[in-house]
C-alpha cells in the first residue's frame, strides 16, 4: 500500500490517490488503537503497569480516539475513492482536499502528542481549549474541533461539487445527504455546560447519531458500492435495497437515541421511546446481511447459468471483509446491542463491561470490517489488477482479527455478566460492591482471556498490514504471468 | 420513454422506497426535535428559589436542581409510587463548613465540572453510568457509605466530614490506597478538589430514574454494621 504512491495506476485520478493517503494514516491509527487497548487491558490485570506514568485514563482515551479518527479517515478515504467511479468525473477541488488532508493529519498528530505527553490540565477553560475536553470519544480540545469542522467543510464541499457536476447515482445521493448530517452533528458536541445532564444529552447526539444512524447509513452505501464493484451486482437492486436500509436505519436509529436517555436525568418517557425504537435497530442489520449474501449467490448463479466459468468475486479479501461486515454488524451492533437495550435490563447493565463487550464487537463488525474491505479495493485499484485473490496473509489477518475480537467480546460479556449479578444486583452498586466484583476470580479470569484475545487481534493486524503492503504487487505479478 | 418498469410492483420501485425513506426520516427527526424541546425544559438546572420552595413544601424538586443543593442533606430512597429510588433533599447542612450563596455555589460547581473534564475522570470512571469501567461509578458517589462517618475513607484521610475526606483523597489519591488498583495523582489543587466534591454532591441530587438501582441497599446494610469488604 505504501509503495502504491509511486506505482499506482489510477490513470490520473487524483481523488483515488488522495483516498490512499487517507487509508495509510487510517491503518497507522488502527495500530495505535490496538496498542493502547493492550496497555489498558494489561492495566486491568497489573494495575501498577505504567501507574502515574501512562495511566489507564490516558491509554483508554487514546484507544477510543484513535478508533474514531482512523474510522473517519478511512471513511473520508472511501468517499474520495468511490467518487470518480460513481460520478464519472474527477473530484472537484482536489488540491484543497490534499491541503485539508495535511492540515488534519498535522492537527491529529499534535492532539495525540498532547494526549500522550501532557495528558491532563488544570480545571480551567484553557484546558478544554488546548489539552483535553474530557468527554469520552470527543476528547479532542476545542481548537482541534474547530479545525476538524473546517477540514470537514472542505471535504463536504468537494463531495457536493463533484456530485453536482457528475452522474447522480442513488448511492451518492444517500452519501451526500448522510455526510451532511454526519458533519453537522459534530457541532452538538462543541460546547461546555456545568449541567452534566445537559452535557450528556447533547454528547449523545454526536455519539449515538453517528454510530447508530449516520455511520450505519454510510456503511450501507459503502456495501452497495462494494457489491457493484466486486461482484458486478445490478445497480437497480443494490440501490433499492439501500433506500430500504436508509428507511429502516433512520426510522429506528434516530429515535433509538432514547436508549441513552434512560438514566442521565432525562424524563421517563425515554424508557418507552428508547426501548421501542432501539429494539427495532437490529432489523435493518438483518436486511443488510441478507442483501449481501443474496446478491453474491445470485450473481454467482447467474454467471453459472450464462456459462461463465469461475468466481464472480473480483477482489477476494475485500469481499471477505464485506461479508464479515454483514455478519458482524448484525451480531455486534444488533444482537449485542439488543441484549441490554431494554430499560428493565439496562438499569443493571448500564456502565458495566457489558457495554464494553457490545462496543468492541459493534465497532469492529459494523465499521472496521467494511473499511478494511475498502482499503483492499484501494490496493486493487492502485495496482490496476483485474482480479485480486486472497493470500495466506489475507486469510490469517481476517481469521485472527475476527477470532480475537469475538474472543474479547465473549470475555467481556462474561465479565459484564458477573458484574451485573454481583456488583449491581447482589451488592447494590456502591464503591465497595464495585471492587468486590472486580476482584472475583471469574472477573479476573475474563480479563485474562480478554488480554490474550487482544494479543491475537494484534497479531492479525500485523498480518493485515503486511498483506496490504504486498498483495497488490503479488497480484500484479500474477496477472502479468 | 415508455418505462419497462411500468408494470412492476410498488415493492420493487426505487422511487417508492426513496420517498418512504425521506418521509420516515423526516418524521423521526421532527419527533426527536419536539421531544428535545420538552426534555430541555425538564433538565435545565433549577433555581435556588425553586429549591427552597420544594424543600419547604416537601414537593418534588427539579430533575437537575440548582447548584445550591450542596447546602442540603441529600438522600436516595425507594419511592413506592415510582417503583425505584429517587433523590430526597433534606435539611440544610454545612458544606466545607459554610452555607454557599447561589453565586458561590454556581462558581464552585463550574470549577468542579471544568476539573472533571480537564482531569479526564470519565476515562476511568462513569458519570451517570457513562464513561470507562476501570473505576467505580460516580453518579451517587457522594452518598456512598465508604465516605460517610464510620466508613473507611474518613478514617484513612483523618477527616471528619464526607466533603473533607473526598477533597483530601482527590489531592493525593495514591497516598490512600484501598486496592491494588489505585487512582493516580492528577495534580488536583485544594480549590479544584472542593469544586469536584461540589460537582459530585450536585450529581447525586439529579433524578436519574432510579439508576443505580439497589444503591440504597448498600447504604442500609452499612447502617446496620454490615459490609461487603473482603
Amino acid at each position: 500500500m505504501l509503495t502504491s504512491i509511486k506505482t499506482n495506476e489510477f490513470a490520473g485520478s487524483e481523488s483515488k490517490k488522495l483516498a490512499m493517503m487517507y487509508f495509510r494514516v487510517a491503518i497507522i491509527l488502527f495500530g495505535a488503537q490496538l496498542l493502547m487497548g493492550l496497555i489498558a487491558a494489561i492495566q486491568f490485570l497489573a494495575p501498577n503497569f505504567l501507574f502515574e506514568v501512562f495511566d489507564f485514563n490516558v491509554a483508554r482515551m487514546v484507544h477510543i480516539n484513535a478508533l474514531v479518527v482512523w474510522m473517519l479517515y478511512a471513511m473520508i478515504g472511501s468517499v474520495y475513492y468511490l467518487l470518480p467511479d460513481e460520478t464519472g468525473v474527477e473530484t472537484v477541488g482536489i488540491g484543497l482536499g490534499k491541503l485539508a488532508f495535511w492540515v488534519l493529519t498535522a492537527a491529529v498528530t499534535v492532539v495525540v502528542l498532547v494526549f500522550i505527553f501532557i495528558q491532563v490540565g488544570p480545571g480551567k477553560e484553557s484546558t478544554i481549549w488546548l489539552i483535553n475536553e474530557g468527554r469520552e470519544y470527543i476528547e479532542a480540545p476545542r481548537w482541534a474541533d474547530i479545525g476538524i469542522v473546517v477540514v470537514v467543510l472542505i471535504f463536504y464541499w468537494n463531495v457536493f461539487a463533484t456530485f453536482m457536476k457528475g452522474r447522480k447515482t442513488g448511492i451518492l445521493t444517500v452519501l451526500v445527504a448522510d455526510l451532511l448530517a454526519l458533519a453537522g452533528l459534530y457541532l452538538a458536541g462543541m460546547f461546555f455546560t456545568d449541567n452534566i445532564s445537559m452535557d450528556q444529552y447533547w454528547w449523545w447526539w454526536v455519539i449515538h447519531l453517528w454510530v447508530e444512524a449516520t455511520w450505519e447509513v454510510f456503511v450501507g452505501a459503502l456495501a452497495a458500492y462494494g457489491l457493484v464493484k466486486i461482484i458486478n451486482a445490478k445497480r437497480e437492486i443494490v440501490e433499492m435495497w439501500l433506500w430500504i436500509e436508509v428507511l429502516m436505519l433512520f426510522g429506528s436509529g434516530i429515535l433509538g437515541l432514547g436508549h441513552h436517555y434512560f438514566w442521565i436525568g432525562t424524563p421517563e418517557y425515554w424508557w418507552e421511546i428508547g426501548a421501542l425504537f432501539s429494539a427495532l435497530e437490529p432489523v435493518p442489520l438483518v436486511a443488510m446481511f441478507v442483501h449481501v449474501l443474496y446478491d453474491w449467490g445470485k450473481e454467482q448463479g447467474m454467471a453459472k447459468a450464462e456459462g461463465k466459468p469461475g468466481n464472480v468475486v473480483k477482489n477476494g479479501p475485500a469481499m471477505a471483509w464485506i461479508v464479515t461486515n454483514a455478519f458482524g454488524n448484525f451480531l455486534g451492533a444488533g444482537i449485542w446491542g439488543f441484549f441490554h437495550t431494554l430499560p428493565q435490563v439496562n438499569i443493571y447493565t448500564h456502565g458495566t463491561q457489558f457495554t464494553a463487550a457490545h462496543g468492541h464487537l459493534a465497532f469492529f463488525g459494523a465499521y472496521a470490517t467494511i473499511l478494511v474491505g475498502m482499503m483492499y479495493l484501494g490496493v486493487q485499484g492502485a495496482y490496476g489488477v483485474e482480479r485480486m485473490k486472497s493470500t495466506f496473509k489475507s486469510k490469517m489477518a481476517i481469521v485472527l482479527i475476527t477470532f480475537g475480537v469475538v474472543g474479547m467480546t465473549i470475555a467481556l460479556t462474561i465479565a459484564g455478566y458477573e458484574q451485573v449479578l454481583v456488583e449491581r444486583a447482589e451488592l447494590g452498586a456502591g464503591w465497595d460492591a464495585f471492587f468486590v466484583a472486580q476482584n472475583l476470580p471469574w472477573y479476573v479470569q475474563a480479563q485474562i482471556w480478554r488480554t490474550i484475545m487482544g494479543v491475537i487481534t494484534f497479531i492479525g493486524f500485523v498480518y493485515l498490514v503486511w498483506d496490504l503492503l504486498t498483495i497488490g504487487k503479488e497480484a500484479k505479478a500474477a496477472q502479468a504471468a | 420513454m415508455a418505462n419497462e418498469n411500468e408494470n412492476l410492483s410498488v415493492w420493487t420501485s426505487i422511487s417508492f422506497w426513496r420517498r418512504s425513506a425521506a418521509w420516515v426520516t423526516g418524521f423521526a427527526v421532527i419527533l426527536l426535535i419536539w421531544l428535545t424541546f420538552d426534555t430541555m425544559g425538564q433538565i435545565s438546572m433549577g433555581t435556588d428559589a425553586d429549591l427552597q420552595k420544594a424543600v419547604a413544601e416537601g414537593k418534588e424538586i427539579n430533575r437537575v436542581p440548582a447548584p445550591t443543593v450542596i447546602n442540603y442533606h441529600i438522600d436516595y430512597k425507594m419511592s413506592k409510587t415510582r417503583g425505584h429510588e429517587v433523590p430526597v433533599i433534606g435539611a440544610k447542612e454545612p458544606f466545607f463548613g459554610k452555607e454557599w450563596s447561589p453565586k458561590e455555589a454556581a462558581a464552585l460547581l463550574h470549577l468542579g465540572k471544568l476539573t472533571v473534564q480537564a482531569k479526564n475522570c470519565m476515562n476511568c470512571h462513569t458519570l451517570l453510568g457513562n464513561g470507562a469501567y476501570y473505576a467505580p461509578d460516580l453518579t451517587k458517589a457522594w452518598l456512598d457509605p465508604a465516605w460517610q462517618k464510620g466508613g473507611p475513607m474518613q478514617a484513612m484521610t483523618n477527616t471528619g466530614t464526607t466533603e473533607e475526606a473526598m477533597a483530601k483523597f482527590l489531592q493525593n489519591p495514591s497516598q490512600y490506597p484501598t486496592h491494588a488498583r489505585m487512582m493516580p495523582n492528577l495534580g488536583i489543587t485544594a480549590q479544584e478538589a472542593k469544586g469536584v466534591v461540589a460537582f459530585l454532591k450536585h450529581m447525586s441530587s439529579i433524578d436519574t430514574n432510579g439508576f443505580p438501582r439497589n444503591f440504597s441497599k448498600t447504604v442500609e446494610q452499612f447502617k446496620t454494621g454490615g459490609t461487603n469488604a473482603h
